[in-house]
């Protein structure tokens, strides 16, 4: 019986648990994600600016960016299947010596879920999908979801007075509106290659592992799953992917741990901290008399 | 030796790191927060701790460091909610806090703790200014339940004083932030220990010579107790112990240490017997607890923008892991 974070928030006869797949060997780096998740949810212009790092100007997620297109180029041999006059094995034989890795940066939808735990107002919540949303009329900007979050995925919106939920924390809904209406979240939708993929987790999990082992009997052996585990420090993403290189590459980390898990580790040392306190102050009154 | 190696050697245990990342970007978010953190984590220590002092210094009698250490305190935490509402994206929404009571967020813990011990420490330090009240309101209704006031509410404040002083090592810990998270084991003693250095350090400045006594053993304690776990701090953090010792939050670091000992060798050899060297070591207390604060707080932050604190640390767990 895997851990339903639905359930365990409270829900009577949650609907299957949501997430995606994005497998990122057919990413060709379209954008059409970013295109149709700002459209949908009216996410606000965040700046253009060139970055210089490829095609990807966008830079990051945030408040105001809930997909991210990340664009890495290495020098690495990749089959690109074109015709070739030279010989086998010899220069230019139809193997260029540079790859282009392409991949649509998300909200992770984590199991146990940092921000979620750390918001003191309640307006992060677990939804009956087993996604994790904010309340925009109940954040007040305290902004301690921000440093919770391992993978650097939800900020503080800034912008002048009239932008929309200003001050308050945003990040990707999974389309929480469109996905209670029986419709696919507005990226995975708009993505032309099936690249996104949106559906029950329990079945991506299964077309994701079923991806790689053909990718691997293609010899694409970088080919591999990054957050489809239970067993990994946030208890399994609800948004996973299939990545062609390490994790840290695509700017995601390696081996990201819920901060939470050490909390009651915490609170015993602030106990005993606290009670420390209390001794030196009484101690530095003892004996003195008054 | 060139000029840049002794620096270097500081550094050996460390290797230098070699970790891919995505253009240099950080892996991590820094926390929005400005100064108005950093201040509040040292105004609230500050006004932990004095509550301990006043209520101690009510039970035995000391007029005049019960009088500095509540006033302190009224001060301190007036100025904290200040700087944490200002510190809110929707300052207009701070009573959102009150909504729900959560264990797994130690800024709600925090906020429930503050509103036990806010309006008591409050009480308590109006209470103090009774005296400078008009003769009309001091000798009436008003007047005689401050009066009354004052030394249940001290005694109730301090109850929830060593909570307001420790929870706060938490607040930070309980993040992705690096430095602040893998400090999570010894933090709640470095700020206690800077609380009480900054609290007695305000009762050195402000009580008589005859009342100071325990101020001054709170302070030197308190002191000793916030450098010896800073310093088994930093070599518990790995990594993540780099950011303390280097740029600004390295300089407030050091101003830190410097101030603090300054302050306690200073406040045990000449504090029982000079005013002004009592002042000056006072001084010296609070400004050392407070760049303990901003050098903390900073060095998460910097430890967050640059994504080899999060990467190298993680990328070596998962090697482990995997046996390679």
């Amino acid at each position: 019986m895997t851990y339903d974070p639905a359930t365990a928030s409270g829900w009577v006869d949650a609907p299957a648990r949501k997430g995606f797949f994005t497998d990122t060997s057919v990413c060709i780096g379209c954008k059409a994600c970013e295109v149709a998740c700002k459209e949908w949810n009216a996410v606000p212009d965040d700046g253009m600016s060139f970055l210089g790092s490829s095609y990807d100007n966008t830079g990051a997620l945030g408040a105001s960016t809930w997909r991210h297109v990340a664009f890495i180029e290495q020098k690495k041999p990749v089959d690109l299947g074109m015709p070739s006059t030279a010989r086998p094995g010899a220069d230019g034989d139809g193997r260029a010596d540079f790859r282009w890795l392409m991949e649509s940066d998300v909200c992770k939808h984590c199991t146990h879920a940092a921000c979620l735990d750390v918001c003191p107002t309640g307006s992060l919540f677990r939804t009956e999908f087993g996604t994790v949303v904010v309340q925009d009329e109940i954040c007040n900007g305290c902004g301690y979801c921000v440093p919770a979050c391992p993978f650097g995925v939800i900020d503080r919106r800034i912008g002048e007075k009239d932008t929309p939920k200003v001050g308050v924390a945003q990040k990707c809904t999974l389309c929480y509106d469109r996905i209670g209406e029986g419709l696919e979240p507005a990226c995975a939708k708009a993505c032309p290659t099936k690249s996104i993929q949106f559906g029950d987790l329990d079945e991506l999990r299964e077309r994701a592992q079923s991806r790689v082992d053909v990718l691997h009997a293609a010899g694409v052996h970088d080919a591999k799953l990054y957050g489809e585990s239970e067993g990994d420090g946030v208890g399994g993403m609800g948004a996973f992917f299939l990545l062609l290189d390490e994790p840290e590459v695509y700017g995601l980390p390696p081996d990201p741990v819920v901060t939470t898990k050490d909390l009651p580790a915490m609170w015993k040392k602030a106990g005993l901290a606290a009670l420390t306190l209390l001794a030196g102050a009484v101690a530095a009154f003892a004996g003195s008399g008054s | 030796m060139s000029p840049r190696g002794r620096r270097r050697d500081e550094f050996q245990m460390v290797p230098d790191a070699h970790f891919t990342s995505y253009y240099g970007r950080p892996v991590v978010k820094a926390a929005p927060w400005t100064a108005d953190i950093p201040a509040y984590l040292f105004l609230g220590g500050l006004a932990g701790g004095s509550s301990l002092l006043a209520a101690g210094a009510q039970a035995t009698g000391r007029d005049s460091l019960r009088r500095t250490s509540r006033l302190g305190a009224l001060v301190g935490i007036s100025l904290s909610m200040a700087a944490l509402v200002h510190d809110l994206g929707k300052p207009a929404r701070f009573a959102n806090m009150l909504r729900v009571a959560k264990p797994t967020s130690p800024m709600s813990v925090g906020t429930w703790v503050l509103t036990a011990y806010g309006p008591m420490a409050g009480l308590a330090g109006v209470a103090e200014l009774r005296p400078f009240l008009p003769r009309s309101l001091r000798d009436g209704a008003v007047g005689r339940l401050l009066g009354a006031a004052g030394t249940p509410a001290g005694a109730l404040a301090a109850l929830a004083a060593p909570a307001v002083a420790s929870y706060t090592a938490v607040l930070l810990s309980d993040t992705a932030t690096p430095s602040w998270h893998e400090a999570h084991r010894e933090l709640p003693f470095v700020f206690v220990g800077s609380a009480a250095a900054a609290a007695g350090g305000l009762g050195l400045l402000g009580a008589s010579l005859h009342d100071a006594g325990p101020a001054r053993r709170l302070a030197v304690g308190g002191a000793l107790l916030e450098l010896a776990a800073e310093h088994r701090m930093e070599q518990s953090m790995g990594l993540a112990a780099e950011p303390l010792r280097a740029g600004t939050p390295g300089r407030f670091m050091r101003a830190s240490k410097a101030l603090t000992a300054f302050g306690a060798v200073t406040a045990a050899v000449l504090g029982g017997r000079s005013r002004v060297a009592a002042g000056l070591a006072g001084a010296a207390l609070m400004a050392g607890s407070a760049c303990t604060r901003f050098g903390v707080f900073e060095a998460g932050q910097e430890s967050a923008r640059d994504p080899k604190y999060t990467v190298v640390p993680q990328r070596e767990r998962l090697n482990a892991r995997l046996g390679s």
